[in-house]
């Protein structure tokens, strides 16, 4: 599976522990890959991810691509870190108990090929089997 | 500056029509649109055409030259693509064209096959109009991103599945007798809230269906109408664009749609309108909490108070700005590509008197229509007039 520079880069930082996200001399957040800010077109620099956030919103999918259509139902959320905004799948809670504002950490899942192999390099080795997500759960 | 008349529009039936190709479907609405016109095809002189997903739903590319020559008219041709508001953009070039001096006969419209790849390649052939990387990768869907945009407004502003459930009911209610329609068929709120559940908090009946169809209509100056002796009195006065962030995740707020409040203004302006002054609109329902957004970016309620619209008959046939009265999206349906010129075809209709549900606008002089992609990262909307 082909990786893309700046996102695969990033998903590798978030399963490391070593997440980061993009701000420009204003402080806009945004994530990678970027070359300007897209608000005002400034220089960017990297800064830590907030190693927690709070739901922002959610929604239980039912009817799912055929890449999740064995996961289906999940719950997919966006989840605030502040300067920004981050969507992947919450896991480790019943989608009856999930709310707004609740505090979640983020990781990385999928992508290992069926030999198991995972972690940070996982995604260059051509043999991987799913495309990666973001995850969060619970803190 | 001449003004941009609808000589004619067409519309194929909006349904299941798995076996006929886009290109038959245009040539259908595109035939019938000259026939109403009463323009030649050799007065053409170029055709706009809006499809989305011709590469993944009929592996084929490079659409606009398929659908002049469907046609039968030998053009320039282009396909515009920007989502479910494909043919939305398409209008809103035709309409410069036209403007600009550029040409004085142009059709513009669009098509989509869809039924044919079944439900989990048209979802995933849908979520191609949202951020591969930072949405679909996440497991998101067009239905589950409309389900944050609904979770998100019920946050910031209140409001109910009970609430989006009176949309379905009205839009419903407005698509019997349009034989244009997918569903013409009433439903009742307890169906709405006991249909099984999309992407919470909406579920199947707060979605618009998958759909087979074509539009199509022919714009003409000022000059070519007088010259032709031809009877087109609805105008297009307005016409405005606007663009937000691809992902949710980057705006502002899930629970409004800026890039259609854009659109909104910038169509008023030009068209020397406000909200006030709109008799009715057709606007882009492809789930209930979408009505929602798009009454609010035409100012036809305040920010929150959208989500009631509808239950309190404001939007109803008879209120006070009837919405869809097509049957929208939800119960006409969403053939993506053809949405924006459908809409321009129903908003026509509407103000020259021949639609199902002219009786309750009777004496409309101003329609607006209003079509979104994705979720809403483009939308445009165009304000029609009858002129005096
Ligand atoms: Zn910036």
């Amino acid at each position: 599976m082909a990786r893309d520079a700046g996102y695969d880069d990033f998903l590798d930082a978030l399963a490391d522990g070593t997440g980061y996200y993009l701000a420009c001399e204003n402080d806009h957040g945004s994530l990678p890959p970027r070359r300007v800010c897209p608000r005002c077109g400034g220089d960017l620099r990297e800064e830590p991810l907030p190693e927690t956030g709070d739901v922002a919103s959610y929604t239980e999918v039912h009817v799912a691509t055929p890449s999740f259509v064995d996961d289906a139902p999940y719950v997919t959320a966006v989840v605030d870190f502040g300067p920004v905004n981050l969507t992947g799948i919450l896991r480790g809670v019943d989608a009856d108990d999930v709310e707004t504002g609740m505090t979640v950490t983020v990781g990385v899942d999928g992508g290992a090929s069926a030999e198991g192999e995972a972690g940070g390099d996982g995604g260059e080795t051509g043999d991987a089997e799913t495309e990666r997500s973001v995850v969060f759960e619970p803190r | 500056m001449t003004n941009v008349r609808v000589a004619g529009v067409g519309l194929t039936h909006f349904g299941s029509h798995p076996e006929r190709t886009s290109r038959d479907l245009f040539a259908e609405a595109g035939a019938v649109a000259l026939e109403d016109a009463g323009v030649p095809r050799e007065d053409v002189e170029s055709v706009f055409y809006g499809n989305f997903m011709g590469e993944v739903a009929e592996h084929q590319g490079h659409t606009g030259p398929l659908a002049a020559e469907a046609l039968g008219v030998r053009a320039p041709a282009t396909r515009y693509e920007s989502a479910c508001a494909s043919s939305g953009v398409a209008l809103r070039q035709a309409v410069k064209d036209v403007r600009n001096g550029e040409a004085d006969v142009l059709v513009v419209g669009g098509a989509e096959r869809m039924s044919h790849v079944g439900t989990d390649e048209t979802t995933e052939g849908l979520a191609i109009a949202a951020d591969d990387l930072y949405e679909v990768r996440a497991g998101l869907t067009f239905p589950g991103a409309y389900g944050l945009m609904a979770r998100a407004y019920f946050e910031e502003h209140g409001g109910s599945r009970e609430d989006l459930a009176h949309i379905a009911v009205k839009n419903h209610a407005n698509a019997v007798g349009n034989e244009h329609a997918q569903y013409q068929k009433e439903i009742t709120v307890e169906q709405a809230l006991d249909s099984p559940t999309v992407a919470s908090p909406l579920h199947l009946y707060d979605a618009c269906p998958i759909t087979d169809g074509a539009s199509a209509a022919v714009l003409v100056s000022d000059d070519y109408a007088d010259e032709h002796d031809l009877d087109a009195p609805v105008a297009v006065t307005g016409t405005g664009q606007g663009g937000d962030m691809m992902a949710l995740q980057d705006r502002a707020s899930m629970a409004a749609s800026p890039a259609a409040d854009d659109a909104a203004a910038e169509a008023y302006d030009d068209a020397g309108i406000d909200a006030d002054d709109v008799d009715l609109a057709e606007v882009h329902d492809c789930f209930t909490i979408a009505e929602v957004l798009a009454v609010e970016s035409l100012g036809f309620a305040e920010r929150g108070d959208g989500i009631t619209a509808a239950r309190e008959g404001e939007t109803r046939k008879d209120g006070r700005i009837p919405v869809n009265l097509s049957g929208g999206l939800k119960a006409k349906g969403h053939p993506v590509g053809a949405t924006g010129v459908s809409q321009l075809a129903e908003v026509t209709s509407l103000l020259r008197g021949d639609h199902h549900n002219s009786d309750a606008v009777s004496g409309a002089r101003v329609g607006v229509a209003h079509n979104a992609g994705g979720t809403v990262a483009s939308a445009t909307v165009h304000v029609l007039e009858v002129l005096d």
